[in-house]
Formats: structure tokens, sequence, C-alpha cells
């Protein structure tokens, strides 16, 4: 669509991006999807190049790739239009797992923090010559407290919250948002069958919500929203308290 | 890809399976989920779950669930075929192609069941009389196989697409299906309904309106005596007009209602209401065709109002030289049961079938639920007899309770099945509960 908006989806093939990717095209936004799977980001295009009458393409793109960050960069300065970036990707090995080989531990941070800090540093003067657009990132309610049962995944969300806040302000000043997510449970593969999930959200739901809430410059939201409550009884608790516990 | 320990159920909730359940979201995944080994129980394909009974659930094996498999990838717009994966569900086809003025060619009673599913049980809809069922409409599908092939499969292959059509997922991985959609005018259907006051008028009114284009019977099972199959029949024809449907107002049944809000003074209640709702002399109105296709889509989980116990719905097709003997025959019977629950779904079918095991014959065809209790076995026993004593079949998609003798007496072209199915799956990679319960699983 000339003249309006295109939606870079990094980490396109996530249920929550499929479905962020689907609600953008629904609302005529051209849509490029960015990922490893091409063949089964191909299929993702098809369906929203069929469903939604706009333009969809696909990217390779892996986090651990930090050089083909440059060359992606690279390619998005011709785009016409808005360019809104939305960043999905990361990886959830169990704590368990990441404790027993700690290199697992490394890997998800290298993906979820480095990576992500990666391309996006490597987008974000293009965004601000562009002087328009904006940036969606997700992070995690994991992010908020370093807790026993998942606190290297939790790191590298909190990495990647205190790097968009950062970039918020950076960008802000050349009229570029920047908002962060904090997804609860969400019905996806990486909470799929897990237990003690509770009031879990549908990827549609949340990229309705979140594709609203950026319309709307909030800066950084909960989705489902009651998770901001839980998330600030957690927050509160005191550390010497915290340390014993097991949530 | 993560599996996980779940307890999957159909959904009449009285039929569970303990199993690993994967949930593949890449279709690159739901190969290799396909193909790795799944233990002596096997691996079964599980869509939205909207088959009652145990057809699509494995207990002590493995599920592939395929509602994330869910991409639309090709339409024609000159010829109307749309090619889509296993998960697509009929709610999406509506709201993607409807505006455009295009409609699932046969579409079963809800919205949310899948496309792969619709494949799997040769389904049919309240147009099955004109259109005939799911199966002919397909005009492809991309099978993997057991053994990892891949076949590209078309009508003129003959054994193989007629084995999977209706097949109940269990001569392989049907990963993309092709199919023709059908023009439509507008986004609504004028209903005609009319009240019958019995058996012999819902038949005869049936018969009239065997020229429309859907036609559905909604009948009080609790009516006995003189009111015996007394109901409402509904006839529609498209209408021009916009395509958009009204916004979704759906509601959410909050909890399992307690087993004594179902009884059968209450369902005497609420039939006798639904029968009066309709003027003697009948009406006209405009409906979407979403309300149409899927009234009871908007009451999601309605499957709670039966409560815990859960229930078990009763499907059969009679045909027509003996139906009107057989209908009489199973309405005394169900209304001296007690045991019927609400409205029961009457309508008449024609010859359209594409498989082996498709359920459709020229008749009539009955549908009712009965919430789980004492004797449901016996009593499903007795109306599976009068169906097979008058030439008919019940409806695997909704079964939970066929025994193998009778399922086979049903289907006389189960042989040919068995055939296509030993030599595409020796080693049973594929199985399901409903396979293990109607000896599905034997060669021929």
């Amino acid at each position: 669509m000339s003249g309006g908006q295109t939606w870079l989806i990094l980490g396109a093939s996530s249920a929550i991006a499929r479905a962020l990717a689907r609600e953008a095209a629904a609302r005529g936004a051209d849509i490029i999807l960015a990922g490893r799977d091409d063949d089964d980001l191909r299929r993702t295009a098809a369906d929203i190049g069929v469903a939604y009458g706009v333009h969809a393409r696909t990217e390779t793109f892996a986090a651990l790739d930090h050089a083909g960050h440059r060359a992606l960069a690279a390619s998005l300065a011709d785009i016409p239009g808005i360019l809104n970036i939305a960043l999905l990707f990361g990886i959830m090995p169990e704590q368990a797992a990441m404790d027993a080989d700690p290199s697992l531990a490394a890997a998800c941070l290298d993906a979820n923090a480095t990576g992500a800090i990666s391309i996006l540093h490597h987008i974000a003067p293009l965004l601000e010559a562009r002087r328009a657009g904006m940036v969606v990132g997700f992070g995690s309610v994991a992010g908020d407290r370093g807790r026993l049962k998942n606190y290297v995944y939790g790191a590298s969300k909190a990495a990647l919250h205190t790097y968009l806040a950062g970039l918020r302000n950076r960008l802000g000043r050349s009229g570029v948002h920047v908002m962060t997510v904090k997804p609860g449970f969400v019905d996806t593969a990486m909470t799929f069958g897990l237990p003690g999930m509770f009031l879990v959200a549908q990827p549609r739901d949340v990229a309705r919500v979140c594709l609203n809430a950026a319309a709307k410059k909030r800066d950084v939201i909960y989705v489902p929203w009651f998770w901001w409550g839980i998330m600030s009884v957690i927050r509160g608790i005191p550390e010497r308290l915290f340390k014993r516990l097991s949530i | 890809m993560r599996k996980a320990a779940l307890k999957l159920a159909g959904w009449g909730r009285t039929t569970y399976a303990a199993c690993e359940a994967a949930r593949p979201e890449r279709f690159g995944e739901a190969v290799a989920g396909f193909a790795a080994d799944a233990g002596q129980n096997g691996i079964c394909l599980y869509g939205a779950g909207r088959s009652y009974g145990d057809c699509a659930l494995n207990s002590g094996g493995t599920a592939l669930i395929t509602t994330r498999l869910d991409r639309i990838l090709g339409f024609d717009a000159q010829t109307g075929i749309v090619q889509v994966e296993p998960g697509v569900d009929f709610r999406r086809l509506m709201e993607v192609f409807l505006p455009r003025g295009w409609l699932a060619p046969v579409t079963p009673g809800t919205g949310f069941a899948t496309v792969g599913g619709a494949v799997a049980h040769d389904v049919h809809g309240k147009n099955h009389e004109l259109d005939g069922s799911f199966g002919q409409h397909v005009t492809a599908f991309d099978l993997l196989l057991p053994d990892g092939a891949r076949r590209t499969v078309v009508p003129a292959d003959g054994d193989l697409f007629a084995a999977t059509v209706g097949g109940a997922g269990l001569t392989g991985f049907i990963t993309r299906i092709e199919f023709r959609m059908k023009r439509v005018p507008g986004g609504a259907v004028r209903v005609r309904e009319h009240r019958a006051a019995n058996l012999a008028a819902f038949l005869s009114a049936m018969r009239d309106a065997a020229g429309a284009s859907y036609a559905v019977g909604w009948i009080d099972a609790a009516a006995r005596g003189a009111a015996l199959g007394r109901g409402i029949l509904e006839t529609a024809e498209p209408i021009e007009g916009v395509f958009a449907q009204p916004p979704e107002r759906a509601r959410r049944v909050p909890f399992e209602f307690p087993a004594f809000a179902l009884n059968r003074f209450s369902v005497a209640l609420f039939n006798e209401g639904y029968f009066r709702r309709v003027p003697p002399d009948g009406r006209t109105r405009v409906v979407p065709w979403r309300t149409f296709l899927y009234p009871l889509d908007a009451l999601h989980d309605w499957n709670r109002i039966y409560g815990r116990r859960g229930f078990v719905q009763f499907q059969c097709v009679v045909p027509f030289e003996t139906g009107a003997r057989a209908l009489r025959d199973l309405l005394e019977v169900i209304s001296a049961s007690h045991q019927a629950s609400f409205l029961a779904v009457l309508k008449r079918m024609g010859a359209g079938r594409a498989g082996f095991l498709s359920f459709p014959m020229p008749g009539f065809t009955l549908a009712l639920d009965f919430p789980r209790c004492a004797g449901l076995e016996a009593l499903y026993a007795r109306l599976s007899a009068i169906t097979l004593d008058a030439g008919g079949r019940v409806y695997l998609a909704k079964d939970a309770l066929l025994d193998a003798a009778s399922f086979r007496r049903m289907y006389p072209e189960f042989p040919h099945f068995a055939a296509v199915r030993q030599a595409v799956d020796p080693e049973r990679h594929i199985q399901s509960d409903m396979a293990r319960r109607l000896r599905l699983q034997d060669a021929p």
C-alpha cells in the first residue's frame, strides 16, 4: 500500500507474531515476515495476501546472525510510507535445562537480549531519519522479577525492557514511538501443555490489544491487563521475603 | 516441538483420552511430529475437538493437534478454488470470503470445525440434497502417508481418495486441502419457518421443500401421542444484499450446569416454547448467513449445559423407503425414554457422498443429544438396531457407543477402506479410540 504502513515482524513464526501480522494486515498494512523458517513464513505470507489483499513477503532473519542484521536494516531503507517494527522472537529453555547446561542459559541471553538489541540498534538510525513509525517490543512479565523458576529467561527479558526504555527515550525525540509489551500467559507453543497456566489469553486478542495500545502511544502495557496488578504485587514483595519463595 | 501429557475430550465430554499431545505451529514441525515414532498406540490427528465421540481421541498414544496449521494458501477468484492448511476453520472461511461473495460449498453446523475434519468425516450441511457432501467439492488434497511419502490425491485417484474422504483421519495426515467455494449473491438468507403438527405432516412438508437451497427441521423429540414428531421446518434461499455480517455477540456458558437443570420438564417446557415461537401459519425472516448456518456458535462452550456428566449425540440416516416407519419407531423409543434433550434435528439427505465410510445416503437423518445417564448404552443400542433394520447407519463423527458388528453392517464398503489402510499403514502408525472400538484397524 503506497504511502501506507508497513510492519516488519521480527520472529514471525510464533503464534503471537502470526496473529499480529494478520491484525496489522486487516488494518491495511503491508507485512514483512522475518525469521528463519522461510518455508513456513511463506505460508503465512500467502495467507495474509489472500485474506487481506495487502502485500506480504518474507525476509531471512536470525537473532544470532549479527552480520545479517546490518543487511536487513539496509534493505528497509527504500520502503515507502511508514515503517513499524514488531520484535517477537525469543526462546525459553526450561530453567532446569539451563541449570544443567549453562550454555543454554547463554544461548537464551544471546537470542532474547543480544540479538534483539543488535537488530534494533541497526534499525534505530533508519527510524530516526524517517522521523515516523513505531517499535513494539515483546518482553515478558518474567522480566519484572527474578523468580526461582524462570530467572534466566527473566533476565533476558529484563535486559530487553531496559533497552526498550532507553530506545523509547532516544527515538521519541524523532517522533518514533516505542512500546514495551509484557505478556502474561498466552496460548502459544511456549506455554502449550505447561502446568500451572491460568487465564490464558488467545494470540488474536493479544494482537488486537497491542495494536490498539500502540496507536494510542502507550509506553508499557501488560496483556492481558490484569497482569499489571499481579506483577505489582510480586514486585512489591521485599527481597528478604522473596528470596525464600518459589513462585 | 514439545509434547504435553493432556486429557483430550470429544465434544460430548463423555469420551476422554489421556495422551501425549503436540500442537505444532509450523508446517515443518507438524510433518516431523507426524513422522516420529509414536509407540504402540500410534498417533491420531485432532482438530478443533468438535467431533462428539472418540474418533479423534487416542488413549495412551499420541495426538497431533492441527488447529495452528491455519493458513489459507491460495485462492483463485475466477474458479473459486481455495487451498488451505487442515486447521483452517469454517468461521475463518466465512470471515475472509463471504465479503467477496463466496461461501463454503458445504459446512457442518458449527463454524469452529476445521476443514481437515470436514474431509475426514465427509461432512454434510443443510443443503445436502442439492449440493452433496463436502468431499464432493474437494478437487485435491496432500496426504502425508505413515511411511513419510507425500502424495497429492485427486478424485480420479480412486481408492486412496475415497478411503481418505470420510476415513476419520486413518489413511494419513491431510496437510493441504483444495476445494471449490460457491458463489452467493449476498450476506443473508430468507428463511421460511413452517410448523408441522406431527411426523406425517413434517415428512410431507419436507418432501414439498425438497427443491429448497437449504432445509433443516427442528423436531420436538419429547412430544408423544398425536404430537409425535411435531416440529418446525426451516427452508432458506440466498438473497442479494450487503455481505457484511453483524458483529458477533458471543456469550460463553460460564460453568457446567448442575445435572438437575436438564430434566424432562425443563426440556418439555423449552420445546413447547420453541414450537410456539413460530405462528401456526409460519413466518418469514431475513437471517445473516452466520446465524443461519451456525446457530449455536454464538454460545461458546454450549456443551457445558449438560454438566459434568456430558452427553452423547445419536445421529442416524434411514432410507426414504423405510424411513417413515423407522423414524416413528425411533421417536417412540426416544419419547418413552424421557431422556431426549432439547430440539433434535431432522433433515433430508441426497445420494451425495465421496468416501467409502461417508455417512450420507438418500433418506432422512435424525440427530439428537442425550445427557449421559443410566441405561444410555441400552437406549443407544436400541436406536442403532432400529436404524440397522431400516437399512440405515449412524454417523461416526458423532458416535461414541456403536459396536463393531453393527458398524460393519452399516458400512458395507468397509472392506475397500480396510484394503487401502492395509496398503498405506500396515504398521498401524495411525490409530484412535474409535478405530480400536469399531475395529477399523482390522485387515480386510
